[in-house]
C-alpha cells in the first residue's frame, strides 16, 4: 500500500469513498506519523484513542451508506479551540488543566462532517507571536531546515504547531486562527497553504479570545483545494457568535475553475517596502507574471495607509487583549496561586500564569485604554483602521483581488528577532492590513529562497469573496508547481 | 512618550499583574520603545474619519430575552480551582 500520509485531503477523501482503505487505517497511519514527528513539538496534546474511536464510527457510517463530507479525515486542532473534555491550553500556564465543558463551533462542524481529531497543536501563548517561541509548552520546530545547516528554524506563529504538523505530514490538515497573520505567516514558513477567511465567515464561538475584532479562525492545508474543502465545512452563520455573518456559504470546491481570464489583479505599490529582499520581490513579480499568462490583468494600485497598519494593530490588538484576558483571575478555571486577599490572589495568579510577551501586551493594552490616553492612542488607531479599510475599498473598485508577498522573509532561526519586539512584529507587515479590514487572504507556497526555504504569495480578496481568492490561489499553485518537501524524511512516519 | 517605572507599576496594578521591582525598568524601556514606534500614527490626518471598532458590517443582532441554557452547575464548576457547596470559593473579602 502506498503511504497514506502522502495523500492530500481530496485524495484521501476519494480513497475512503472508493474503499481503497478504511478510516481506521488512515487514522493509524497518522497516529504513527504524529508519534514520529514528536521532535518538532507540534502537538501539545495527542488524542490517539479518540482518533481511533472516531475512525471506527466513521467506518461504520460508511458501511451503512451514511458517510458525511469529511468522513474519516484526520485533522489537528490549534489548541485555542475548545474541545469538550480535552485539555485546552492556548499554550499558556494560566489555563493549566482546563478541560472545556463545551465544543467550539468550528470543531463541532468538523466532527459533524465526519472528520477525526488527532490532537491539539502548539502555538504562541494566547496566539501572540510570529515564531511559536512563546509557548508554555516549549517552541515548535519547523520541519524545514536550510540544506547543509542544522540550526532549527521557527515554524512561524502563532499557528506554528498546526503548520509544522501539516508540513511534516503529521496531520492531513489543521485549524488555525489569524489575528495579524497567524495562519498565513506560518503557512508561508512551512511551505503549505493557509487561509484567513473574512471576518464573520467562521464562528469565533469557543475560540480562546486574543483580540476579538481581529481574530479569524481558518484552515491550514497542503493544497488550495484542501483549504477550499475545509472552509466549506467550517464556514457559516452561528447565532452563538454575535459577529457571525448571516450569509450563504458557496461551494468553494466548485469555485476552483482554474479560469482567471479577465480578472483584474491589483499589485499594491506600497507593499514594495524598503529593504525587501530581492528574492521576495522576484517571486512577487513571478506571481504577477503567472497570473498574466493565465489571462488575468495585473493593475498597479495604491494603498497609501499600508505603513500605518502595523502600529495601529499594536495598539488595537493589545487593547482588546487586555480586556479579553481580564477573565483569567484564578477563580473559575485554570491556574490559581493562593494569596492572603482576593486582590493578591489575582495578582500572583496572573504573574505566574502569563509569559513575558502576554504580560507586555496586557500592559500596553491597559496603558492605551487608561484615562488620558484612550483618545490619543486607542481612538486614533481605530480611526487609522477606518482609513486602511477605506484604502482597500477604493482598490476593490478597480480590481478583483490583490497579490502580495505573504511575509518579507523566509523562516528564521530559533532565537533570532528576540531582542527587539518591533523586529518580531515586522514579520506581520504584509498580513496585518487584511485583519484590520476583515478581508479574506490566502497564502500559497510559490517558491524557495536562495537558502532553500519556502516562500509564500498572498491573495487578498473582497469581503466574503473567498471563492475568487481560492480560484486565483489555485492558479498560482498550479503555475508554481511547488512540490518541495522538508528534508527530514524521518518525520514522515514510515 | 517615555514611560517611567512608576507608570509601569501603576499600569501593572490596574492589570492585576504582580511585577518584581527588577522587572519594572526593562518593561519601561520596552514599552517606551513600542510607544515611540506607534506614535507615528500622529502623522495621519484622521480629523474627518470615525473610529472603526470592527469589520462586522451590522450592529449587534437582537434575540428574544429568554432562557436558552442552564441547569449545568457541575459543568460550570468543573474547572474551578476551589468550590464550596456549589459556589466558586475565593479568599475572604469582608472582614
Amino acid at each position: 500500500m502506498s503511504r497514506l500520509t502522502a495523500l492530500t485531503l481530496a485524495e484521501a477523501r476519494d480513497g475512503l469513498r472508493a474503499k481503497r482503505f478504511s478510516a481506521r487505517e488512515l487514522a493509524e497511519a497518522y497516529i504513527a506519523a504524529m508519534e514520529a514527528a514528536r521532535p518538532l513539538n507540534a502537538y501539545i496534546t495527542e488524542t490517539p484513542e479518540r482518533a481511533l474511536a472516531m475512525a471506527t464510527q466513521s467506518d461504520e457510517r460508511r458501511a451503512r451508506g451514511a458517510a458525511r463530507p469529511l468522513d474519516g479525515i484526520p485533522i489537528a486542532v490549534k489548541d485555542v479551540f475548545c474541545t469538550k473534555g480535552v485539555l485546552t491550553t492556548a499554550a499558556s500556564h494560566i489555563l493549566n488543566g482546563f478541560h472545556p465543558p463545551y465544543e467550539s463551533t468550528v470543531t463541532q462542524r468538523l466532527w459533524a462532517a465526519g472528520a477525526i481529531m488527532l490532537g491539539k497543536t502548539n502555538l504562541d501563548e494566547f496566539a501572540m507571536g510570529s515564531s511559536n517561541t512563546t509557548s508554555h509548552y516549549g517552541p515548535v520546530f519547523n520541519p524545514w531546515k536550510k540544506p547543509g545547516d542544522n540550526r532549527p528554524l521557527v515554524p512561524g506563529g502563532s499557528s506554528g504547531g498546526s503548520a509544522a504538523a501539516v508540513a511534516a505530514h503529521a496531520a492531513l490538515a489543521a485549524t488555525g486562527t489569524d489575528t495579524g497573520g497567524s495562519i498565513r505567516q506560518p503557512a508561508s514558513y512551512c511551505g503549505i497553504v493557509g487561509l484567513k477567511p473574512s471576518y464573520g465567515r467562521c464562528s469565533r464561538w469557543g475560540v480562546v479570545a486574543y483580540a476579538s475584532s481581529l481574530d479569524h479562525p481558518g484552515p491550514l492545508a497542503r493544497t488550495v483545494e484542501d483549504a477550499a474543502i475545509l472552509l466549506g465545512a467550517i464556514a457559516g452563520y452561528d447565532p452563538k457568535d454575535s459577529t457571525s455573518a448571516s450569509l450563504p456559504v458557496p461551494d468553494y470546491e466548485a469555485a476552483l475553475s482554474g479560469d482567471v481570464r479577465g480578472l483584474r489583479i491589483g499589485v499594491p505599490r506600497e507593499y514594495r517596502a524598503d529593504g525587501m529582499p530581492a528574492e521576495i520581490e522576484r517571486l512577487w513579480e513571478q506571481g504577477v507574471e503567472w497570473l498574466r499568462e493565465a489571462g488575468a490583468e495585473p493593475i498597479e494600485v495604491s494603498l497609501p495607509m499600508t505603513r500605518y497598519a502595523l502600529p495601529a494593530y499594536y495598539i488595537i490588538a493589545p487593547a482588546e487583549a487586555s480586556s479579553n484576558l481580564a477573565r483569567y483571575d484564578g477563580v473559575r478555571f485554570g491556574l490559581r496561586v493562593p494569596g492572603d486577599s482576593l486582590e493578591e490572589m489575582y495578582e500572583l495568579t496572573r504573574a505566574a500564569g502569563f509569559g513575558p510577551e502576554v504580560k507586555r501586551r496586557i500592559l500596553m493594552g491597559t496603558y492605551v485604554l487608561s484615562a488620558g490616553y484612550y483618545d490619543a492612542y486607542y481612538l486614533k488607531a481605530q480611526r487609522v483602521r477606518a482609513l486602511i479599510a477605506r484604502d482597500f475599498a477604493a482598490a476593490f473598485e478597480r480590481v478583483d483581488c490583490l497579490l502580495t508577498p505573504t511575509v518579507p522573509s523566509a523562516a528564521f532561526a530559533i532565537g533570532e528577532n528576540m531582542d527587539d519586539p518591533i523586529a518580531m512584529y515586522l514579520n506581520d507587515v504584509f498580513t496585518v492590513p487584511a485583519n484590520l479590514a476583515g478581508l479574506p487572504a490566502l497564502s500559497v507556497p510559490a517558491g524557495l529562497s536562495a537558502d532553500g526555504l519556502p516562500l509564500g504569495l498572498q491573495v487578498i480578496g473582497r469581503a466574503f469573496d473567498e471563492a475568487t481568492v481560492l480560484r486565483v490561489g489555485e492558479v498560482l499553485e498550479t503555475a508554481a508547481g511547488f512540490t518541495h518537501r522538508p528534508v527530514e524524511t524521518m518525520i514522515d512516519g514510515r | 512618550m517615555a514611560l517611567d517605572k512608576a507608570t509601569v507599576a501603576r499600569i501593572a496594578a490596574l492589570a492585576r499583574i504582580r511585577l518584581d521591582e527588577a522587572e519594572l525598568e526593562p518593561l519601561a524601556a520596552e514599552m517606551s520603545h513600542i510607544l515611540r514606534w506607534v506614535e507615528q500614527l500622529g502623522e495621519v490626518d484622521t480629523s474627518s474619519v470615525a473610529p472603526m471598532s470592527s469589520a462586522a458590517a451590522t450592529g449587534l443582532p437582537m434575540r428574544e430575552d429568554e432562557i436558552t441554557d442552564g441547569n449545568c452547575e457541575d459543568a460550570i464548576l468543573g474547572n474551578a480551582p476551589r468550590t464550596e457547596r456549589g459556589f466558586f470559593a475565593v479568599p475572604k473579602v469582608v472582614e
